[in-house]
């Protein structure tokens, strides 16, 4: 147990999740139980950004004697995640021989992982699987602790179950961690946070672990269709100037922000590299001017493969 | 045009439809509310508690940390006892927190602020401590602030003025003055920077404005020291006749640590001191105290020669380090075995105490954050010296920076880095507007009707990345309005000229430029973005709030009447979650030749009062997978599983949601509906 070195030199945790979280609320617990247990506490975090979904890390250090408040890369005991993509971000501060790395699968998609609008694209979040990284850290856990506090019957005791993995790292006694979480969390759900965080502890130590080789809990999946190639040169925009009275619909309600009107009022493909080949100046224009056309479309309508699997494309219908 | 497509409730329809509008659900009391003197935290003779997240941490990290498992406040339930051996009493403390303890330890009587990363915990710490004590307030900007506080020193008090480095920057015109006058009760100056910009728009080094004013600072290494230098600070202050600045970083600043606590000392105030020859400044006057500053200044290094505030830690003579600050900590912890000098301020610098030190070591380092301060002056004193070779000029310093350099120049073995463990590059994961934020319609609809965008300084500068990309330029503070001042007179711009600038921000330094564009009668559009509240820094009041930094009532400016009082022809308020009246209200006004002022008005969603209402669904069947309701950056908003023509359909989260509705206005196909679920 790491506790037991705490003496010689710091213990190093670093809490990491996304703005929002309580990654701030994890933090302050562990302090709080390390300077019950006597020792010198240094927590470290940068806010300011931490609500407003950014990237969120927070340094505890406890010890007989601890001097930087940052942890230095490479020394972090133990990485706790409470979200998939920002372990990944963070797994170069663990400490390489011994560092425990305990994640939360849980992943948050952020909106700019939606840019890229091709069709066919998939959501621009990371795609290592925990299999593939488990094996190759020294100590590796991943937990779906949403999926385990909902099971417990109250979802938002998550952060507590995290906080029960982490105990199992550390060793402090776990009726010390409970005396400390009851006292953060609201008096009528100390009993949940209790079953949540022995919940924690039986899923590392009984290795009651999710299936690893499954993509992570996913809240926006990503399957994949089957046209990788961006189709930006084979969409065809065309517009029958005479139709087009100027009215700047198209230009306004364009997603990609593409369409402008020239010189004589008539709506104009202005950016080709941004079309994405939406089609919804085509569907909205009063004048049904503008047809909107690519590559793939075509193979579409003429029957030869469908971008997408046809039982996932209600839109056809319309 | 509207964006608004038929068969979608407006917001005004849901309003009367059953209860759609976004309801509070929760109020966190502001820290610093219905706090009468003598309260648990602070009656240090009476009880022996520590606080981990109490009334002082509550101000800010209450915010930050998990609605899920924290509905309780934080007030009411970490207050439990410490070991207390002696007279010692030991609290966990951030840097701000300290910093505030210190002051008020130090008998400050009066204080003032404007808001600023990371510096803003200082006033709200100080605002928890009995009012009796302690006048502390928000000004309208830090050279209010620092005004405050030097008014208060000319009437023979303890002042602090605290502020972030660029807030330095705006109450400099005083500072400079002041530091030829001189103080009466002692005033001290509690100033943040930045390294690493975490949060802010550049990354100065407020050292150098110290050395420019001639003013001492002191640069504590930890909380615990942050709260003695600040009794130091105030010592000094009165005993040199000079201002005093404390500089602290982001990192000490954020960090908690244990810090032995003191009692509160009384100061008598004294009596006001009619000096005109000190305290009017006027060429004949300034001349005189000018030569002044210079002795000042020797007469203070002299002080911070003393051993206790340039100690030494024995060491291996191979290596010196000179240090001050919170590098001091890292290199503890990098090099714990070298003799180190460990100054506690970078101006004055003691430089015999410096000299008999580089001449006591075989090589001497200094390691200090951002600019050669301290490296300079040693160079300057004849000695060979490494310092910006081994860590660099720019960004945070860390313990595996200042490591690598030392590996650099050989006073340590190589750093030898494993190999990855995931090859992938990090996910991109910016800040962003939150999910119903009032300030998405307002970057929406310039965007759309190809506004030349000045932005300011706020939570909508985010406005300017992905996918609302909707602000050109971002300054300073207030900057936005004068910059479109000088965009329309340069006469180059084809597009419509608008000027962003948030509630706060307007206050802090937008009203005279407001004036500037009415007086030369400018062709631009105005928009202030009052969302109600400084939100960027944590929801702090302003003087549009109707309360103060203590949460009482306090009169409120009629942002419409202020600005009609410029002479402002074309004035009008909005509800930006109207998105329809938005984009038609804005046309008018780009129309409006002249100043045209848009106030979009809608309380932010976080503070004072977090908003959450029932939330929007997609009714997938009709989603066409546009990806327009997407390009308000939402943070609710994503993809879903389904497909239509090869583009993902969208999906709304309902936990994240609050309901206000933009989204469904700017849906084309009308599939984005209240949730049947949530009319509870």
């Amino acid at each position: 147990m790491l506790v037991n070195r705490a003496d010689s030199r710091p213990i190093n945790v670093l809490v990491v999740g996304v703005g929002g979280q309580g990654v701030i609320m994890v933090s302050k617990v562990l302090a709080q139980l390390c300077l019950e247990q006597g020792y010198e506490v240094k927590q470290s975090e940068v806010h300011g950004m931490a609500k407003r979904g950014g990237s969120v890390f927070s340094h505890i250090r406890f010890g007989a004697r601890v001097w930087s408040p940052t942890i230095p890369e490479g020394e972090a005991d133990v990485l706790l995640a409470m979200e998939w993509a920002e372990g990944l971000r963070w797994l170069p501060s663990l400490e390489p021989e011994r560092g425990i790395f305990i994640a939360d699968t849980r992943r948050i998609v952020p909106p700019f992982a939606f840019r890229n609008r091709r069709r066919g694209a998939d959501p621009a979040y990371i795609t290592t699987r925990p299999d593939e990284v488990l094996d190759r850290v020294a100590g590796g856990y991943a937990i779906d602790a949403t999926r385990e506090a909902e099971a417990l019957g109250n979802g938002r005791a998550a952060n507590t179950v995290l906080l029960g993995a982490l105990s199992t790292a550390l060793g402090f006694p776990a009726e010390d961690w409970l005396a400390v979480i009851s006292r953060f969390v609201p008096s009528k759900t100390i009993e949940t946070n209790r079953q949540a965080f022995h919940r924690g502890r039986t899923v590392i130590e009984a290795g009651d672990l999710p299936d690893l080789s499954a993509p992570p809990a996913a809240p926006a999946a990503a399957a994949p269709v089957a046209t990788a190639t961006p189709a930006t040169d084979r969409v065809t925009w065309r517009i029958e100037p005479s139709w087009c009275k100027g009215c700047n619909v198209c230009v306004t309600i364009c997603p990609e922000r593409c369409l402008a009107l020239d010189q004589r009022k008539v709506a104009v493909l202005a950016a080709p590299d941004a079309c994405t080949g939406c089609r919804l100046c085509e569907y909205l224009c009063p004048d049904l001017a503008i047809t909107v056309s690519d590559g793939a479309l075509s193979v579409a309508i003429e029957g030869a493969a469908s971008p997408q699997p046809a039982a996932a494309d209600p839109g056809s219908r319309r | 045009m509207s964006t608004r497509r038929r068969g979608l409730p407006s917001r005004r329809e849901t309003d009367q439809d059953d209860g759609q509008r976004p309801r509070v659900t929760r109020w966190r009391r502001p820290a610093h509310e219905g706090r009468a003197g003598g309260n648990v935290e602070h009656n240090t003779t009476d009880t022996d508690t520590v606080i981990l997240a109490g009334r002082a941490a509550a101000a800010t990290e209450d915010r930050t940390i998990d609605d899920r498992s924290d509905d309780r406040s934080a007030d009411d339930v970490v207050v439990r006892p410490v070991s207390r051996t002696a007279d010692r009493t030991v609290r966990p403390l951030t840097g701000n927190e300290a910093i505030a303890r210190g002051a008020w330890e130090a008998g400050v009587r009066v204080a003032a602020a404007y808001p600023g990363t990371p510096s803003t915990e200082i006033l709200e710490a100080l605002a928890t401590y009995p009012a009796d004590d302690v006048h502390a307030q928000w000004s309208t900007n830090e050279k209010v602030a620092l005004d405050v506080a030097i008014g208060a020193s000319f009437s023979g008090v303890r002042a602090l003025c605290a502020m972030k480095h660029v807030g330095l920057n705006v109450a400099a015109d005083a500072l400079m003055s002041m530091t030829y006058i001189g103080v009466n009760g002692g005033l001290v100056l509690a100033v943040c920077d930045d390294p690493g910009i975490h949060s802010s728009q550049n990354e100065q080094d407020s050292r150098l404005v110290a050395r420019l004013g001639n003013i001492p600072c002191l640069e504590p290494t930890d909380a615990g020291e942050a709260r003695a230098f600040m009794h130091l600070a105030f010592e000094l202050s009165e005993r040199f006749d000079t201002p005093v600045i404390v500089r602290a970083t982001t990192r000490l600043s954020h960090t908690r640590s244990l810090v032995e606590i003191g009692e509160r000392h009384e100061v008598a105030p004294k009596p006001f001191v009619e000096d005109r020859r000190k305290n009017v400044m006027i060429p004949g006057h300034a001349r005189a105290r000018h030569p002044l500053l210079l002795e000042r200044e020797a007469a203070v290094a002299a002080r911070l020669a003393e051993p206790d505030l340039a100690r030494i830690d024995e060491g291996e003579r191979t290596v010196g380090v000179i240090t001050v600050g919170l590098p001091y900590a890292y290199v503890k912890e990098v090099l714990p075995t070298a003799r180190v000098l460990k100054l506690a301020a970078s101006y004055p610098l003691p430089e015999d105490r410096i000299a008999a030190f580089c001449r006591s070591v075989e090589r001497v380092v200094v390691v200090e954050e951002l600019e050669p301060v301290i490296e300079d002056t040693v160079r300057r004193l004849g000695f060979a010296v490494e310092g910006k070779a081994v860590v660099p000029r720019v960004g945070e310093l860390s313990p595996e920076r200042l490591r690598h350099g030392l590996a650099e120049i050989g006073v340590l073995g190589p750093v030898t880095r494993p190999a990855p463990v995931v090859e992938a590059a990090p996910l991109v994961r910016p800040p962003v507007l939150c999910a119903g934020c009032p300030h998405t319609t307002s970057y929406f609809a310039l965007r759309a009707l190809g506004a030349r965008v000045a932005g300011d300084i706020g939570c909508y500068t985010l406005a300017t990345i992905e996918p609302l990309r909707a602000i050109d330029t971002c300054v300073s503070m207030g900057s936005s309005i004068a910059n479109a001042v000088g965009m329309a007179k340069a006469g180059q711009e084809t597009r419509p000229i608008v000027a962003t600038i948030g509630d706060s921000t307007f206050l802090h330094a937008g009203i005279p430029p407001l004036i500037d564009a009415v007086y030369n009668s400018t062709d631009i559009t105005v928009m202030i973005l009052d969302n109600q509240i400084t939100a960027m820094t944590g929801g702090q009041d302003h003087p549009g709030t109707g309360r103060t930094l203590r949460g009482e009532p306090a009169p409120k400016v009629d942002f419409e009447a202020l600005v009609r009082s410029t002479g402002v022809a074309w004035v009008r308020q909005i509800d930006p979650y109207d998105v329809g009246g938005l984009f038609r209200t804005l046309r008018e006004a780009i129309a409006h030749r002249g100043v045209s002022v848009v106030i979009a008005n809608r309380p932010c969603v976080l503070d004072p009062v977090k908003i959450k209402g029932p939330p929007l669904e997609v009714r997938e069947d009709d989603c066409i997978a546009c990806q327009s309701c997407m390009n308000l950056g939402c943070p609710a908003i994503g993809w879903s599983d389904g497909w239509h023509d090869g583009h993902h359909k969208v999906r709304i989260d309902a936990e994240s949601c609050i309901g206000c509705t933009i989204c469904a206005q700017v849906c084309v196909a009308g599939c984005i509906v209240p949730t049947k679920t949530a009319a509870h």
